[in-house]
């Protein structure tokens, strides 16, 4: 028995040490890229990923918690895309342009559309 | 404006998930704890019961098991694939993007299916959704290709929808 506990220990702290890696890496990410947008990728991704092995390592080396760990997982795998996603329609719609070498931009119609459909509403109202 | 029915089986998925998650953290120690478990769970049921939305019991069949244990396994192929992709673009000095926001049609109609959608492309290489507007996804891309939406849908939605539509529809 203890030796198994010894093995899953190392396992465990594997997982540690490879999530703390990817979260370094989308630190370093949001550092370097140019603008909101590619920080959030950078960021979104690496702190998932990162933060979801280093619980999961937790699990290993103390498996009494694996069902709280779990339930902390699946968290994780849901909250943080829907808040990136947040962020990025948000700040998207507050007037921040996103850093193109080429400009492809198909939401930015998008938006203007809905906004003339806003404001011709308010105008209706008005009258 | 719709006015909201209250939906008792909704209120009872809603209660079973919330329960069983307050089991997960207390995993089941005295029975005083079981007892605020079912009470808090009530309370929180009744008010979220109006927004909380992705339980139909079409999905607790057991041919669906398949397709959901198939979409974790693509997932999270897709999610390490992508924190490798991150590393990659990020370590390398000269910083090789070149972000553009593209659009596709999907085919998916749940609304659940699609913030399930919406959530696995953020988390694929390289892409991240910034709105839906009826069916069309709108995504950041690190490193466009190309703009056309048949073309978009091909490389990022297809792998995860065609499992979604299995599911839904």
């Amino acid at each position: 028995m203890e030796i198994i506990q010894e093995i899953l220990k190392y396992i465990g702290l594997a997982f540690i040490v490879m999530g703390s890696i990817f979260l370094f890496l989308g630190a370093l990410g949001i550092y370097r890229m140019p603008d909101l947008y590619n920080r959030l990728q950078a960021g979104t991704k690496a702190s998932t990923l990162g933060a979801m092995s280093v619980v999961l390592g937790v699990g290993f080396i103390q498996p009494d918690w694996l069902v709280k760990l779990i339930i902390i997982i699946v968290f994780i795998g849901i909250a943080n895309p829907l808040s990136s996603h947040a962020l990025a329609r948000a700040s998207y719609r507050a007037g921040i342009k996103p850093y193109f070498k080429k400009e492809i931009d198909a939401y930015g119609k998008a938006v203007e559309k809905q906004l003339k459909k806003i404001k011709k509403k308010l105008q209706n109202l008005n009258e | 404006m719709h006015t909201y029915k209250f939906s008792l089986k909704k209120f009872i998925y809603t209660f079973v998930i919330v329960l069983l998650v307050w089991y997960g953290f207390t995993t089941f120690v005295a029975p005083a704890e079981l007892i605020t478990g079912v009470i808090v769970s009530l309370i929180i049921a009744y008010i979220s019961v109006k927004n909380f939305n992705c339980c139909d019991p079409i999905l607790m069949m057991p041919s669906h098991i398949f397709y959901f244990i198939k979409y974790f396994f693509v997932f999270i192929g897709a999610l390490i694939k992508s924190n490798f992709d991150v590393a990659r673009r990020v370590l390398t000095p000269n910083l090789p993007i070149n972000p553009g926001i593209v659009t596709f049609n999907t085919k998916l109609t749940n609304d659940f299916a699609k913030m399930v959608l919406a959530n696995s492309i953020t988390l694929t290489p390289g892409t991240l959704t910034i709105d839906i507007i009826k069916n069309k996804f709108y995504i950041h891309w690190i490193d466009v290709t190309t703009e056309d939406p048949e073309q978009v849908y091909k490389e990022i939605a297809e792998p995860f929808e065609k499992i979604l539509l299995k599911i839904y529809n």
